[in-house]
């Protein structure tokens, strides 16, 4: 019997609002029939937010792919699962355990399982698909692939997804490879056909129907969009060592150099890109760039920061401009390379011996790495130190729907303050590290510029406003002041914070950044739906707009909701903002996964209930 | 590292170069190392070689790490742009600098420390992806600031200034140079710039990575007896394979040397080395025969100097990036933004 349906609970029952997820094993090939299954409901013009929660590993060890089906838009996870795709014996238990009572799951039925491996609660549809595998391919690795793309049909059959979508999706992935596109096809509908004549109809209650709420967004990968947007700020000059998750950052640097980059008539690159030899030398070549008059970035995460720390101090103390896309990860040390967190923001905003602040900037999805990575590199050289643009693997590596990425035609690069040839016989005054115009912000001449003018000698050490190395205490504060007034000019140019006020004045606020965004506006709406609306701030950089000292002023208590243990944003405001800690709530989410709309709800609401809290912190449960 | 300017005035009669320059202005500010140390001669011979090149200073920029060698590049050039780098990773941030702009030549000055102990990833590396540079190693085989710590390029054997022997093997920069794939790799020695001056000068118009290896004895800390760093030592020892003459394209090419002991080697640039040879079996552009020969001296207790390996035609690493010929710091934001029309595409292509 393919269908046990226990039926010691509702099953339920949902159009476009539901979470399935599937345990495969890695190496398998399934990542890519779960992108179609994720892809073709979008394609209905229902959004969908797909995560993949993946092992450091290539082939033989667990890994999920979560879809979150969602008409309203609520792109964050929800939390729960209402359909597992059980794929992976090694995981089948904690699968189990994770559907929502009434929920479904879906197993390879080829070899039987006893009834005491299922729970009552939920429908339990099994299909033999290895057996159909074997009957129908001869070949082991067609076995293994089609076998996929079979449990796709079966999916496909029970939610109603239209098999042309599918299919329409295939001749796009098999152009000019006719052959792999009708097998596939015949795949499928071996799925399609099995479901209909064995799954009972109103077996499963999970639909997806046709919507219009997709509208004009695409489907992207952060990394990606980060990528694109080094190209659009004009980086020439990129300089990496591979860690994960942020590797992809620079191999789609490449296909978008590739294709916008060259020289049409010579085929020349406008652009290089050199793999170093470790983290130290790929910071060093964008420095080195820098200071002599190029874009450049480099793209890595939390142990790749600890590596570039010692260069970083350098960029900071000879006001050298350097872009870092930081794609965070689970730390500290090697921690847990393919899980996400928000845990480098202090290593960063205060990377280096020394006194030191760094310009951080928090895009909550691809959209915003794109803009942010263009901004960085505008605001690198307006500046002249480092920017880090904080994005993580859940925003990087999973494919998120978003807004179109957009460029004003009439928008220049802005280089910064850089002195010609033709200033320097003009007359004008040049000194390297000389506050001309009181914000804080040197002049700078980049290397070859003029014959007799315009030169310095930068390093390390302390030096006068002429560049002089001096170990004279006046210069040395002059120097250290000046660059805290360079940090607050930075406010004026990184992206403000954005406000989400709820309809009536709230008596608490909510502050968050980065990848929690959209868990965050469902979470919201639920709180408001519970009659607890809050008033909500993202934070989009540091150093903080005065708006976020204003929000905290004008609310009783606030809860900062963080993905990583310490509450590093939350350190951050009581150290710059001189917030009084009892008013600031930590909410903290670091198992490894991305933050759902459910914790935050019931952090918050658990928080609010009790009036008189000992405790200030709420953790992961 | 001294902000004691030299003064500007000098006599009328100063010659100048083609450039239009005089010597003082390939000069930088005053030293501050110890007198008579070997560092402030290899100064002398770079402010030497540019200004018979007639290299214009603000057309070099100039790049160290930490040290007594990395202080150095203030006392010359001080119309080049100059950065004092963190210990051991000068070789990125030159690479960087290259990579920003094709057309500056790029001088990187360190020390034995800098480059064999801290910086021998980096050095390595720097080597292996053909940077067209001058790297000068100013080696003393002794950590100078730290006052007389043995560095990773002293001998086995070598006795320091307190007594202590040194256990540990050395690393010879030159041959690990060429192993890396340099393509002109140079060993002298500070107090010979009759050696060195040639060997700069052809190193600056060597089209790839170029290295000198200077041995540059430490006053302070490492000239004494059982030091192998030592002027005395040097001086006994230093066995030149070769002697370099460099020629420009525009000077004529006499041959008065009897037949086998004279090579012309053309490089890329058009300028011309010519080698005398003063080792009778050693051929420079026989890199596995080249390293047998620096191990055999080694043994012997020599310290071969010279050149010890060129590739005259180089690839450099713009050459394998197939960048540009205009330098990338100077390309306009059309060159690099590819506007909104692009980006309409792009979108439509990620729905």
């Amino acid at each position: 019997m393919p269908v046990v349906n226990m039926h010691t609970r509702t099953p339920i029952a949902a159009i476009n609002d539901f979470v399935v997820k599937f345990a495969n094993v890695n190496g398998s090939g399934s990542a890519s029939a779960n992108e179609l299954f994720a892809r073709a409901i979008l394609r209905m013009g229902v959004p969908v937010s797909p995560r993949n929660i993946f092992p450091s590993n290539i082939q033989g060890l667990p890994t999920w792919f979560e879809v979150r089906v969602t008409e309203k838009g609520y792109l964050g996870r929800r939390g729960g699962v209402d359909m597992m795709v059980a794929m992976n014996p090694q995981t089948w238990a904690q699968d189990l355990k994770e559907i929502e009572a009434g929920g479904y799951l879906l197993y390879d039925s080829t070899r039987p399982m006893p009834a005491s491996a299922f729970r009552d609660d939920i429908t339990v549809i099994g299909i033999p698909l290895t057996a159909i595998c074997n009957a129908t391919y001869a070949d082991v690795r067609q076995r293994q692939l089609f076998k996929n793309i079979i449990c796709l049909g079966v999916l496909s059959w029970l939610f109603e997804i239209e098999p042309k979508e599918i299919e329409r999706l295939f001749s796009e992935q098999y152009k000019g490879k006719e052959a792999l596109l009708a097998s596939n096809v015949k795949a499928l509908n071996l799925g399609r056909d099995y479901a209909r004549d064995n799954v009972a109809t109103g077996t499963c209650h999970l639909k997806v129907r046709r919507a219009d709420a997709v509208g004009d967004m695409i489907f992207v990968e952060g990394n990606s969009a980060a990528a694109l947007g080094c190209v659009y700020g004009g980086a020439t000059v990129c300089a990496w060592y591979p860690i994960t998750p942020s590797t992809s950052v620079v191999e789609a640097f490449q296909s978008y150099c590739k294709k916008l980059r060259h020289d049409p008539e010579t085929g020349e690159a406008r652009y290089a890109i050199v793999q170093a030899e470790d983290e130290l030398a790929s910071i060093g070549m964008v420095i080195g760039a820098a200071w002599n008059g190029a874009r450049a970035f480099t793209a890595t995460s939390g142990p790749g920061i600890s590596l570039m720390t010692e260069f970083i101090g350098l960029a900071y103390f000879a006001e050298i401009p350097a872009v870092l896309i930081n794609v965070q990860r689970g730390g500290p040390s090697t921690g847990m390379p393919t899980r996400t967190q928000q845990a480098d923001l202090l290593s960063c905003a205060y990377a280096s011996n020394g006194d030191t602040k760094h310009v951080l900037l928090f895009p909550e999805d691809p959209k915003e790495c794109f803009d942010f990575s263009a901004a960085a590199l505008d605001l690198a050289d307006r500046l002249q130190t480092p920017i880090f643009v904080m994005t993580d693997l859940d925003i990087g590596m999973n494919y998120r729907l978003c807004k179109p990425f957009e460029w004003d035609e009439n928008r220049s690069l802005d280089r910064g303050k850089v002195m010609t040839a033709e200033d320097l016989d003009a007359g004008k005054t040049f000194g390297r590290y000389l506050d001309v115009d009181g914000d804080g912000i040197p002049y700078r001449t980049f290397p070859g510029t003029h014959a007799t003018k315009g030169s310095y000698f930068t390093r390390g050490t302390s030096k006068n406003r002429m560049a002089g190395y001096s170990e004279a205490g006046p210069d040395y504060v002059e120097n250290m002041e000046r660059l805290l007034k360079k940090f607050e000019t930075a406010k004026t140019y990184a992206p403000a914070p954005i406000a989400h006020l709820a309809p009536s004045p709230s008596r608490c606020g909510v502050l968050y950044f980065g990848s929690t965004a959209p868990a965050m506006a469902e979470a919201l709406d639920n709180l408001a739906e519970a009659d607890a609306p809050l008033d909500a701030m993202r934070i989009r950089a540091f150093p903080f707009a005065d708006s976020v000292a204003e929000f905290i002023a004008n609310h009783e208590q606030v809860f900062v909701v963080e993905q990583n243990r310490d509450g590093q944003l939350r350190s951050m405001l009581i150290n710059e903002i001189g917030v009084d800690p009892a008013k600031i709530i930590a909410v903290l989410h670091f198992d490894g996964t991305p933050i759902t709309a459910r914790f935050i709800v019931k952090a918050i609401s658990t928080h609010l209930g009790k009036t008189d809290a000992a405790t200030k912190t709420l953790v992961h449960s | 590292m001294t902000y004691i300017a030299k003064p500007k005035l000098h006599h009328p009669a100063l010659t100048h170069n083609a450039a239009g320059f005089t010597r003082r202005d390939y000069e930088g500010t005053i030293s501050t190392l110890c007198a008579g140390c070997g560092h402030d001669s290899i100064s002398a011979a770079i402010i030497h070689a540019c200004f018979e090149l007639n290299i214009e200073p603000h057309r070099v920029a100039k790049l160290s790490g930490i040290g007594c060698s990395s202080k150095s590049p203030t006392y010359f050039l001080g119309n080049s742009h100059g950065f004092n780098t963190v210990h051991g990773r000068m070789p990125s941030v030159l690479t960087g600098a290259n990579l920003a702009n094709r057309e500056l030549i790029y001088l990187g000055v360190s020390g034995d420390g800098d480059s064999a102990s801290i910086g021998l990833g980096q050095f390595a590396h720097v080597m292996r992806r053909g940077v067209n540079m001058v790297y000068v190693v100013m080696n003393n085989g002794v950590y100078g600031l730290t006052k007389g710590q043995f560095s990773a390029t002293a001998d086995r054997g070598s006795k320091s200034k307190k007594g202590a022997v040194n256990q540990d093997s050395a690393i010879d920069l030159a041959s690990l140079a060429i192993l890396m794939g340099a393509t002109f790799v140079a060993r002298s020695f500070s107090g010979d710039k009759t050696q060195l001056v040639p060997l700069i000068k052809a190193a600056i118009s060597h089209q790839g990575a170029a290295i000198l290896d200077v041995i540059s004895p430490c006053v302070a800390f490492n000239n004494h007896a059982g030091s192998t760093k030592s002027y005395d030592y040097i001086r006994e020892h230093n066995e030149a394979m070769n002697r370099l003459d460099f020629i420009t394209g525009q000077e004529p090419i006499t041959a008065d040397y009897a037949p086998g002991t004279v090579t012309d080697v053309l490089q890329h640039d058009g300028t011309t080395l010519r080698l005398r040879k003063l080792a009778e079996d050693y051929d420079p552009s026989d890199k596995a025969g080249a390293l047998a020969h620096i191990q055999e001296r080694a043994a012997a207790g020599e310290v071969a100097t010279g050149l010890l390996y060129l590739d005259p035609l180089p690839r450099d690493l713009h050459e394998g990036l197939n960048t540009v010929a205009a330098p990338l710091n100077s390309l306009p934001d059309e060159a690099l933004v590819p506007g909104r029309a692009a980006l309409v595409k792009i979108n439509a292509g990620l729905r």
